[in-house]
Formats: C-alpha cells, structure tokens, sequence
C-alpha cells in the first residue's frame, strides 16, 4: 500500500526524523489557514498523490504570499496530475500538503528498502540527492553508500556513522545525520514497510538535517497489524476497476488489449496473457479469482473485465485444483446468464472433474467458445476478438 | 528415488484441525502418505482424522518421529509456526500459507540460519502449492491425480502453472518425479537452486522444468549455477512477458522492480546460459518431450 508524502512524514517525525513544519489541506482556504498556522515567508505547496515527479509536472509550487499559496492550491486541487510516473491518465488531486519552505545547502539521497536477494533490508544514500536513485545509480554509482541490516539485532549506530561520514558530513551534522538515519529505520521497521526513500534529505542552513520529501511503500500483508496505517488508504489514488476488484478480494491489472481474462492463480493468470500475446492478441487485464472461484466470483470478474469498453472477448482460463470443473462450470454460465455477456466467450476447463464440466458448458444453451489447451484457447480467444470466429 | 519426500516422510500438519488442514490432511492421506499427527496449540490430546493431535511440535515430533510439515497456519502465526517447527528438529517444513508479512519472513530466514547446515531446516514456500512426488507421497494441495510417476523434475513459483505443466506432461505420457513449489513470495524458504542441485542428484530425475515469473533475482542464479553444476538438461520458463513494470501480478513477489527481473530479461538469461526456453506456456510439456527425445537419441 502506497502513502501520501504528508502521511510517510507524520510515522517519520514520530519516529525522532526532523520534518518541516506543515500541515495538510483539502481546500484553498486550509491551504492558506495552514501557512498561516506555520508561519515564516516561504512555503511549499506540494500535490499529494501516489506517485513521484511531481515538481517536474507543476505538483510543487514555492509560493512567498497567501495569495499565492491560495493560487497554488486552487490549480492543483480537484484536478489530475500527469507526471512521468503516473501514465497518461495521471493521478487525482485531493489533498495538498504546505510546508515551510526553509533555505538548505545540500540535498542527499537516503533510501530503505526491503532487499529480496539479500532478505534483509538495505539502506542505500548518496551525496547527490534531488535526483533518481535510478539516475543516480547510472550516473554517480561511485556516490552510492549501502549498508544490509542484521534482523536480529537491527540497524546499528556505526552503519549509520559509516553513511553519515560518507555523505562528507561534519561531526556536529554527522549527530544529526545518525539521528535520521536510525530514526527512518524504525519508521520503516515498525511500519512493516517494504520501500523508504527520503529524497531529497537535506542540509539547512542552519545545519539541520531534515526530510524534504518522503515516499513510503506498507507490505499488504502486514496490514492486519497496522491498524493505523491501513486507515491511511485512500482510494481515489487506485484504478476504480483495481479498487472494486480489491473489495472483492480478487486480483486486477488493467491493461491496453483487447482479450478480457479471468483465470485462476497467479502463475497461471501471467502465463494465460503471455499466451495471448504469443498468439497475435494482447490481453486486456490480469485477473487472479483464486483457488475457490464460486459462482459469485466468477460473477464479480466478468463484471470487472466487461466495464472494460475495450474488451473483445474473453477468456476463462480455469485449472480446477481443490475446486472441481463441474463446479466452476456451473459458477461460469450462472454469471454468463446474469452478466448478458455481449463478446464472445472463450472457456477451457482442466484439472479435476473435467469431463462433467465440459458436458454442463456444453448442455447450457450459452453461445461458448469451448478450448481443450492453453494454446488453443489463447488462439480461439484472439480470433473472436478480430470478428474471426 | 525421488526428491525431498518419499513413502518414508512422516508427515505433520501444523494447523490440523482447521478448515484446510482438515481437507487436506484427508486428501494427502487418501494419497498414502504417512501422516503421524497434527499440532494445534490448545487441542492436544484429542484425537483427528483417527490421527493424534499435539500442543506442540516438538511434543509431536517426540512422539511421532516426524521429520516433516506442512503448516496451514493463518498469517498473522505462520512465522512463528515454522520456527517452532526448525527448532523441534523437523527436516523439512512446506508453508502453504498466503500473505505472511515480508518482515517477519526476513526474521524466519536469520533464525533458520542459526542452525547448522546439515541440521538446518529447508523451508518450502510460503504462498506455494506444496511437493508431491508423484506414487510416493504428497505434502501439498495439488490435485494428485494430474501427476504420473516419471522422470521429469518440476519447479516453480507458481501452483497453478505447475498444474499446467504436470498435465502437458501427463497428455504426452511424461511423467513426474518430484514437484515442487516454491511460491509466490518476495522472500521465500528455498530456492529453486536449492531444489535443482537435489534434482542433479537424484538419480530418478532425468530432466527438470524450471518455471519462474517476473521479480527477484532466484531464476537468474539457478540459470548460472546450472551453466557450471549442471549435467541434466533443463527447461525453462518465466511468466508475464506482458506485465507492466511496477505493478504487483497477484503474488506479492511478481513485481517488475528493477533491471533484470523483468519476464523477458530473465528468459534472455536463461537461454545465455545454455536453458533451453519454453516459447509459451502452452508448450512446456512439448518443449520437454523434444528434449528428451533429443537427449535419447544422442545416448
């Protein structure tokens, strides 16, 4: 689960990470109340959406009056922000974030991460913040410092001693540094979090070292734990197809093609769409069902892949492990019958009670397009998209 | 000969009594594997499936000799069943169980490490369909009866497209020695260059099907220790060619994250290092059945 940048901010600063001083709005009268409220000159008015870029894409505006913390927030809120992070369509703006838009000297990278290779959790910096680590790691991979965290004892003062030294820090900046640096990682430990990055961190004036931005990824799977943050979803971030699908505890990807799928388990719900695309097609969506596709879930995933105006056909790719064929046969032309499907309807059914499944799709009256292969399926699929069968 | 279970393995089911131990237990003892017990905390000295249930697992493991589990336990527990589990000694523990936090599997791995190697525990899964060696015994919740007894290896992420490539198979008249999935998680027990180095030693398994999909590294490693390790010829496959970069694909670890865990890169990886590699996941089984006529024509 994604977090706004205002809400990675909050678990930081409570975690002992200097901040600067803001507060979140939903209208350009709060916008104007929380300068107000944080006082100084300058502030920032920083679009708060799922997705980085956003000061290349107008989503920050350094504002030095009210009236232009006002302007700023009018042209963001209740509009959609492209940036090259977040595809054409771009993100909804909901909520703006005003900071206090203090003076710095330099900006450094700090990232966490939750490393698969090394199943532990890498801390990566660098002294040439402001940019992406990707860019970074292209550019300057010799300014990268990494450290791997030991889990059963955790981050340790030296390995953020070692970072904060080799960000080319002073002794006095070096205190500060460690206190972020360890401070970030028990935002990131106790959050469950799989991916941290402060970028950039910086350097005041004055010599503190605060987080000017902040992106924060929570393992969903950790969810049922973290009460707090779950609250923090918001919705108007995800793709309302995502969304609805995620209510029903089923697994969607929107996608560009044409041939709708509705399969079960992962593996086989990739493999199905690589199957498509090895046939001329191009897929329309991921959807996993899961072990135990009922009828109401199969009724749920034509739904979801029919509100797809570009869906041509679609394909029903169902490998009966637990559940049984003529079970799932059923569940498919119960929801064909309730959805009034309009494109035409690919199904292949294998795994336990094959045969009594092919025999009620077959007895059914349903105009269906029966496949016995993957391969077969996939090819009869994408010709029914072109009109062909 | 087979790998990591056989009709030897005495088998545990930790979360026994619940909904899916129960289907389960019952479906993998009607396939003949020797179930000794069960362990859920708070049932001990009852009787299920006409099977003792424990309190513990290392209770169950003193009384029974199991030397093997399968764990259904929710989420919120499994971490910690599987711990308990490596420390009451149990060779091999199967996680069949979806949505275990990352970090606690991270912990999970530092503690199985704190055994020594040749006492150490191999983790199977979590997020994974389980193992089944096919007319021997089966410590997972695979449809049995798509497997056949033969020579061909299989390991992948993916439970449900290791089905698929047990029935190719199958529809060609190859059979299985051992299946083994190894899940869908980011961090994961063992990987598939723990199981491809057993199947190398196994003298009943005279090919292996490699099935990975998109994130993670695991797939690009197996690809290099079999270039140098290997004798047995392997095929391989990755799924989601036509995933986008970025987005989660149902297993919390099929996620386009950075370079070189993309379908495409890891396939290109695989075939540099001499795998042969499935074109589509409808010819996995065609794909085997070519190379082990290739490999018996040339003997």
């Amino acid at each position: 689960m994604n977090l706004h940048e205002y809400q990675a901010k909050e678990l930081l600063q409570s975690a002992g990470v200097d901040v600067p001083r803001g507060a979140v709005a939903f209208s350009p009268d709060q916008a104007v109340y929380a300068a107000t409220e944080i006082g100084g000159w300058h502030w920032a008015v920083k679009a708060q959406i799922h997705a980085g870029a956003r000061g290349k894409a107008g989503g920050i505006k350094l504002c030095r009056t009210y009236g232009e913390v006002r302007d700023a927030a009018e042209a963001m809120l209740g509009h959609r922000l492209v940036t090259h992070q977040t595809g054409p369509e771009g993100k909804p703006v909901q909520r703006v974030y005003i900071e206090a838009a203090d003076k710095f000297d330099r900006e450094f990278y700090l990232g966490y991460v939750l490393d698969r290779k090394e199943e532990r959790i890498r801390v990566i910096a660098s002294r040439d913040g402001g940019v992406e680590i990707e860019q970074i790691a292209a550019e300057k991979p010799e300014s990268l410092i990494t450290v791997i965290v030991e889990p059963a004892v955790g981050l340790q003062p030296f390995q953020a001693r070692e970072i904060a030294f080799g960000l080319g820090l002073n002794i006095k900046q070096v205190q500060r540094a460690v206190q972020t640096i360890m401070g970030a990682y028990r935002a990131f430990r106790d959050a469950d979090a799989t991916m941290l990055e402060i970028n950039p961190l910086v350097l005041t004036h004055d010599e503190r070292v605060i987080a000017l931005d902040a992106k924060m990824v929570v393992d969903d799977n950790a969810l049922f734990r973290q009460r707090a943050i779950e609250g923090m979803r918001d919705p108007s971030q995800d793709d309302p197809r995502e969304a609805q699908a995620a209510e029903h505890n089923l697994n969607y990807v929107g996608l560009d093609g044409t041939i709708g799928c509705i399969v079960n388990g992962a593996g086989l719900a990739m493999a199905t769409m690589d199957v498509i695309k090895y046939a001329g097609g191009e897929p329309a969506n991921f959807l996993d069902v899961g072990g135990g596709a009922s009828p109401e879930r199969v009724a749920t995933a034509f739904r979801l892949v029919l509100s797809d105006s570009r869906v041509q056909s679609i394909l029903v790719n169902i490998f009966a492990g637990i559940n049984r064929c003529d079970w799932v046969a059923e569940g498919v032309v119960q929801a064909a019958r309730e959805t009034q499907i309009k494109v035409p309807l690919i199904v292949r059914l294998a795994g336990t009670n094959v045969e009594a499944g092919r025999k009620i799709l077959a007895e059914s009256g349903l105009p269906l397009i029966t496949a016995e292969t993957l391969s077969e399926a996939a090819d009869k699929a994408v010709k029914a998209a072109r009109g062909q069968i | 000969m087979s790998i990591l279970i056989d009709k030897s393995t005495r088998i545990l089911i930790q979360g026994f009594t619940g909904d899916k131990g129960t289907f389960h237990g019952r479906e993998m003892l009607e396939y003949g594997g020797n179930v000794v017990g069960g362990v859920t905390p708070g049932k001990g000295g009852r009787t299920h499936l006409g099977l003792p249930v424990f309190d513990t697992v290392r209770e169950a493991v003193a009384a029974t000799g199991a030397d093997a589990s399968i764990t259904f336990v929710a989420p919120p527990f499994c971490a910690d069943a599987i711990m308990e589990g490596a420390t009451a000694g149990l060779r091999l523990i199967c996680a069949i169980t979806d949505g275990i936090p990352a970090q606690d599997m991270m912990r999970v791995k530092r503690y199985l490490r704190r055994f020594p190697k040749d006492r150490r525990t191999c983790l199977v899964g979590p997020n994974c369909a389980g193992i089944i060696s096919p007319g021997r015994a089966m410590l997972g919740i695979m449809p049995s009866h798509i497997y056949i007894e033969g020579n061909v290896g299989i390991v992948s992420r993916s439970g449900t497209l290791g089905y698929e490539a047990a029935a190719q198979l199958k529809a060609l008249g190859i059979g299985v020695s051992t299946s083994v999935g190894i899940g869908g998680d980011p961090i994961n027990g063992s990987s598939f260059l723990d199981h491809l180095a057993l199947f190398e030693k196994d003298p009943q398994t005279h090919a292996v099907l490699m099935i990975g999909e998109i994130g993670g590294a695991q797939e690009a490693e197996a690809a290099a220790w079999i270039k140098d390790n290997m004798s047995k010829p392997v095929v391989g496959y990755v799924a989601g060619l036509t995933a986008p970069k970025g987005r989660r694909m149902g297993h919390a670890g099929a996620i386009i994250s950075g370079a070189g865990d993309s379908a495409a890169e890891k396939a290109e990886i695989m075939e540099f290092y001499g795998l042969t590699v499935a074109p589509s996941a409808g010819e996995l089984g065609s794909t085997v059945a070519a190379l082990l006529d290739k490999k018996r024509r040339a003997a």
